[in-house]
């Protein structure tokens, strides 16, 4: 039974090596078959109805208007500018919605964890009512049952500076004038002195072993610096413009659109009550031991909160935070629901006039992939910098 | 404790001031100056909302409700062909009862809310006394139900298989299909379509997204990258998006041959949407399993697709229980999404209702039913949810 | 010269010392549950107490106790002529005077050793950071691991884990050293660095009070020990009186399950 195993011929369908190959091009067939179906019924379709694919119409004129924008726009401009409209309304949403959610969150998920019954109570309560309602239904109460039920600007309602009506809010908003700039520079001088100055006085007082105060130390310089500016200039840093109502519209001040506060209250909100679980289990997160080993070092709350539980908890937190970012951006394309020009809504629009589905879809879809593919690129720089040395 | 007589001291009580109400108060409530502020303006912030919201209650115009509730729960479905929803909710309910009385544990808990649900409906003012009726016999069928399955288990095999047909008969009872007369899904609507869309596309979903998960860890590079590029895809871009391509863009694609309606598309667009996010808690249950298990399963010389199928999945499944019905709550939610492509589920039959002319000034009260009802459910279920964890001792790990 | 163990090795004979710790008539409750009764114990300078007992006896418990980790509701505790009240400054104070080693190591997994060290020398104590950092040097090096210093708790073997943990509660120059199950945690062939280190630490003349279920370095390092049950202490004596000799029932039922 001398038989040189390299003659014995292995039937293809039995090789461990062949299967996989054979498999993977089965595969490849049949998406590649399927695939070709789809487009090829695509094109046929499109071109029944006469058209090309192709991203030419965008240096057509939109001739639609949009209400709210952070650059210029008229109507005569192209589609594709009203495409950028889109974007930094989607953007605008986005960046307000992320700084108040987080601020919000983080609060209710302390509170959550609050020694005092009520407010934990109050906090659980909060997040079960406002996570366990569709966000579409909480934009429609927002908008349709508050924001628009709002007296009309005539009857406005005014608390302090703030005007409330089915026009939008006005707030208070500034001006800048012939010295702001001297203040921007001088301000900015001030927080980058205070910083230097409290890493500076920390590292002694770390190397000296004596206190040497960096905390109020820097709040001081800044306030000398910060009143150095208004003895230089004589008056503030902007002038702060109140909003009137001048017959049916709001004059000074900011108007924020009812369709911007409708979507950005409901989007605050819903976030809010995940990114407060994220807080509330970054923290629990921290094993309790750590806590016990820092006061057993005699570590004072502050310091073992500052040292110990925070660093750890901010690694816990972090991930799935940005996740939910992610998921607010995403989430703000309801907008489109109640009539908020952000670029899904804007997209729609525009496939409605032109009949580019394919194209407006194809946009969208690009730049929510980009959103998230920087997300996740933030997410492994900050696994790799952060991550804890395990063995 | 049966040591308990050489006891040299007795057990004593604590001293009064750590038990007691008093005690709990103080340590929860006023232990020191800065809990006592919250205490306070915790109260004062329940006060004032509990008071608004009896305020709102007592003086809202709920007529819009009663008038509309059968508009709201079923949409325009034929009053003469509502008997088919009540046979699909009878067999809920008995399915329920009999899996409830063979497997005790969590299904009982899923089984009891539906029930209480039931019972809580049978109470609701403005229904007729059929509808009551009706209502009270769901009940008498998951008790009678449960009563069969305690006593008789060998019914195991019919109830499983009966679950699995569960919603293609649902839907064929609820369509026609050429069975019965054809009600077009444009009537379907309301709160069944809500629930409708949802379970299939949760259905429906589920094996697309188990392939899924395990494509994503093929060792065929083919496979694998086809799979990481859908999940991620379908991941990194908002619903609605998926939900226009599932509406625009799913005709174009499938030709002039294949007509499919509204109802349909979107069901599409929500199966492909909820497999990518069911394949990545899949995967996530893969994971947890120990690399012993796939090594122990190959040493016992079981092919790829048994181990798979025997050893793997049951267990991976098993863990990502909980998360799947996290799944099922969020795209239970995002149904709502189809009202803004002209659906009418429940959330569009209610902003219809604000739109009639007829009901003007009636948004709060239309929107803030509808908001309890998806309440009501996506809190049970989330309930259901900690509940399974408990049960199957994950989470600990 | 700076001491390493910060600890004076007193010659004069256990008796004619002074007391470091006193506790008087402690009792605690878990709610409704009574963990301590009547817990009474003195500890001499210099001298090593074991305190052993079935788990859920409560001697964790008391250990915890001492460094204000846990509350009491009854009883008085002091620790070198300072009273455990609910003063946090007597607290902060006790804190200082006292290292505690526990089960789980409890580093902080995201600081280096040297950093985990001088972390509270440099915090509490004020000191400067490069003589923190000198002498969390030497203690690594008399615990026998000087080499690890700049790696991770996560790199390090359980007992290397452990020893760290030591030279950390030692950093802060503690009169006292509360030990909790230090070897509970560890892999069999690591349990006896950890030992000796402790054993070391003995020599030195530390007070130490240890939870621990090892009986051979209960019998060869203990000058006194205490043997609790159900929240109360059974028998207190020498090694030898209460391997060799126990005087209670619940002794000998203890001792019969361990050895």
């Amino acid at each position: 039974m001398a038989k040189n195993t390299s003659t014995v011929t292995t039937p293809f369908w039995r090789d461990k090596k062949i299967i996989p190959i054979l498999l993977q091009l089965l595969f490849a067939v049949a998406v590649f078959i399927a695939g070709y179906y789809f487009i090829t019924n695509a094109i046929s379709g499109l071109n029944q109805m006469g058209m090309k694919l192709g991203f030419n119409f965008l240096k057509n004129t939109a001739s639609f208007s949009i209400s709210e924008s952070l650059i210029e726009y008229a109507p005569t401009d192209t589609y594709g500018r009203a495409f950028l409209v889109g974007l930094l309304n989607t953007l605008r949403v986005a960046f307000c919605g992320v700084i108040l959610t987080s601020i919000i969150g983080v609060f209710i998920g302390i509170a959550r964890l609050s020694n005092n019954w009520l407010m934990s109570k109050l906090a659980t309560v909060y997040i079960e009512v406002f996570r366990n309602t569709p966000l579409l239904v909480q934009i429609f109460i927002w908008y349709f049952a508050v924001f628009l039920t709002l007296p009309r600007i005539e009857q406005a309602i005014k608390v302090g500076p703030i005007y409330f009506s089915n026009r939008g809010t006005a707030i208070p908003w500034y001006e800048t004038h012939a010295s702001s700039f001297l203040w921007g520079i001088l301000t900015l001088i001030g927080v980058v002195v205070a910083v230097f100055l409290y890493k500076f006085l920390m590292k002694k007082e770390i190397e000296t072993g004596s206190r040497k105060y960096p905390f109020i130390s820097s709040i001081v310089s800044i306030l000398v610096i910060l009143l150095l500016a208004f003895m230089i200039t004589g008056k503030g840093p902007v002038n702060v413009t109140s909003p009137i109502v001048q017959g049916r519209s709001y004059v000074g001040g900011f108007t924020i659109s009812e369709t911007f506060a409708a979507i950005l209250v409901a989007l605050v909100i819903y976030t809010s009550t995940f990114i407060a679980e994220i807080v509330r289990a970054g923290i629990m997160g921290v094993p309790k031991g750590q806590v016990e080993a820092a006061k057993a070092l005699g570590l004072k709350n502050g310091a073992a909160l500052r040292l110990v539980i925070f660093p750890q908890a901010i690694r816990i937190i972090i991930p799935p935070l940005t996740s939910q970012y992610l998921n607010l951006i995403k989430n703000s394309s309801l907008a489109v629901a109640v009539g908020y020009q952000d670029i899904v809504s804007i997209g729609g629009t525009i496939m409605n006039q032109t009949g580019r589905a394919v194209e407006a879809v194809f946009i969208m879809v690009l730049v929510y992939l980009t959103f998230s593919l920087l997300t996740s690129l933030f997410m492994n720089l900050f696994n790799k910098k952060f991550q804890l040395v395990e063995r | 404790m049966e040591v308990r007589k050489n006891y040299e001291t007795v057990a004593m009580k604590p001293p009064s001031s750590s038990l007691g109400a008093a005690g709990w108060v103080k340590t929860n409530l006023f232990s020191n100056w800065f809990n006592s502020i919250l205490t306070i303006v915790a109260s004062v912030l329940i006060g004032t909302l509990i008071y608004k919201m009896t305020g709102f209650v007592l003086s809202a115009d709920w007529a819009v409700i009663s008038v509309n509730f059968r508009l709201l729960m079923v949409g325009q479905y034929p009053v003469e062909e509502l008997w088919r929803i009540w046979v699909g909710l009878a067999l809920l309910s008995t399915l329920l009862g009999a899996s409830w009385g063979i497997w005790k544990g969590s299904i009982g808990r899923v089984a009891m809310t539906i029930g209480v649900l039931i019972l809580i409906m049978t109470f609701v003012p403005f229904i007729t006394l059929n509808t009551r009726l009706l209502l009270g016999m769901n009940i008498a069928l998951l008790l009678g139900t449960y009563f069969v399955g305690q006593k008789i288990p060998k019914v195991k095999i019919g109830v499983l298989t009966l679950w699995l047909l569960f919603v293609p008969f649902v839907i064929t009872m609820l369509n026609g299909f050429g069975f019965i007369p054809a009600i077009r899904p444009g009537l379907w609507g309301g709160f069944l379509l809500t629930l409708l869309i949802a379970s299939v596309s949760i259905v429906c979903s589920f094996p697309i997204g188990v392939l899924l998960a395990l494509g994503r860890r093929s060792k065929l590079p083919v496979v694998k990258w086809f799979c990481i590029i859908y999940i991620e895809f379908i991941r990194g871009i908002p619903l609605i998006t998926v939900l226009f391509i599932g509406q625009l863009m799913l005709p174009l694609f499938l030709g002039n041959g294949i007509e499919i309606n509204n109802v349909m598309r979107a069901m599409t667009g929500f199966t492909l949407f909820s497999a990518a996010y069911l394949a990545e808690n899949i995967r996530g249950g893969l994971q947890s399993l120990p690399r012993g298990q796939f090594e122990a399963a190959q040493a016992l010389g079981l092919s790829q697709p048994k181990m798979m199928g025997f050893i793997i999945l049951p267990q991976a499944l098993r863990a990502v229980i909980p998360a799947m019905v996290g799944q099922f709550i969020s795209i239970f939610k995002d149904t709502s999404l189809v009202a803004i492509v002209g659906l009418t589920d429940l959330l569009g039959m209610g902003k219809k209702l604000i739109a009639n002319p007829e009901f003007l000034g009636k948004q709060m009260e239309v929107l803030l039913f509808i908001a309890l009802i998806y309440f009501i459910f996506c809190y049970l279920m989330s309930h259901v949810s900690k509940r399974l964890e408990v049960s199957l001792g994950l989470g600990k790990r | 010269m700076y001491s390493l163990f910060a600890v004076e090795k007193l010659t004069t004979p256990l008796e004619e010392r002074g007391d470091i710790v006193t506790v008087k008539g402690l009792n605690k409750w878990f709610g409704d549950h009574h963990v301590l009764k009547n817990v009474d114990v003195t500890v001499k300078q210099g001298e090593v107490v074991v305190i052993l007992g079935p788990s859920g006896s409560g001697k964790s418990t008391f250990i915890r106790t001492l460094n204000a980790l846990e509350e009491f509701q009854q009883g008085s505790i002091t620790i070198d002529g300072i009273d455990l009240t609910n003063d946090i400054k007597n607290i902060e104070e006790i804190r200082k005077e006292t290292g505690m080693v526990f089960q789980s190591f409890n580093l902080f997994p995201h600081m280096t050793i040297l950093k985990n060290i001088s972390l509270a020398p440099i915090w509490v104590r004020k000191w400067k950071k490069n003589k923190a950092e000198q002498i969390a040097k030497e203690l690594l090096e008399r615990v026998g691991i000087p080499e690890q210093a700049n790696k991770y708790p996560g790199q390090l073997s359980g007992g290397q884990q452990q020893r760290v943990a030591i030279a950390r509660a030692l950093a802060m120059q503690p009169k006292i050293m509360l030990f909790d199950e230090p070897t509970s945690a560890l892999d069999p062939e690591m349990v006896k660095e950890v030992l000796d280190v402790m054993k070391t630490l003995a020599e030195s003349g530390m007070t130490m009070l240890v939870v621990t279920h090892e009986m051979g370095f209960a019998r060869q390092v203990a000058d006194r020990i205490i043997l609790f049950d159900h929240g109360e202490i059974v028998e207190v004596g020498t090694p030898e009186e209460l391997f060799d000799h126990p005087k209670h029932e619940r002794t000998k039922a203890f001792l019969s399950q361990i050895l």
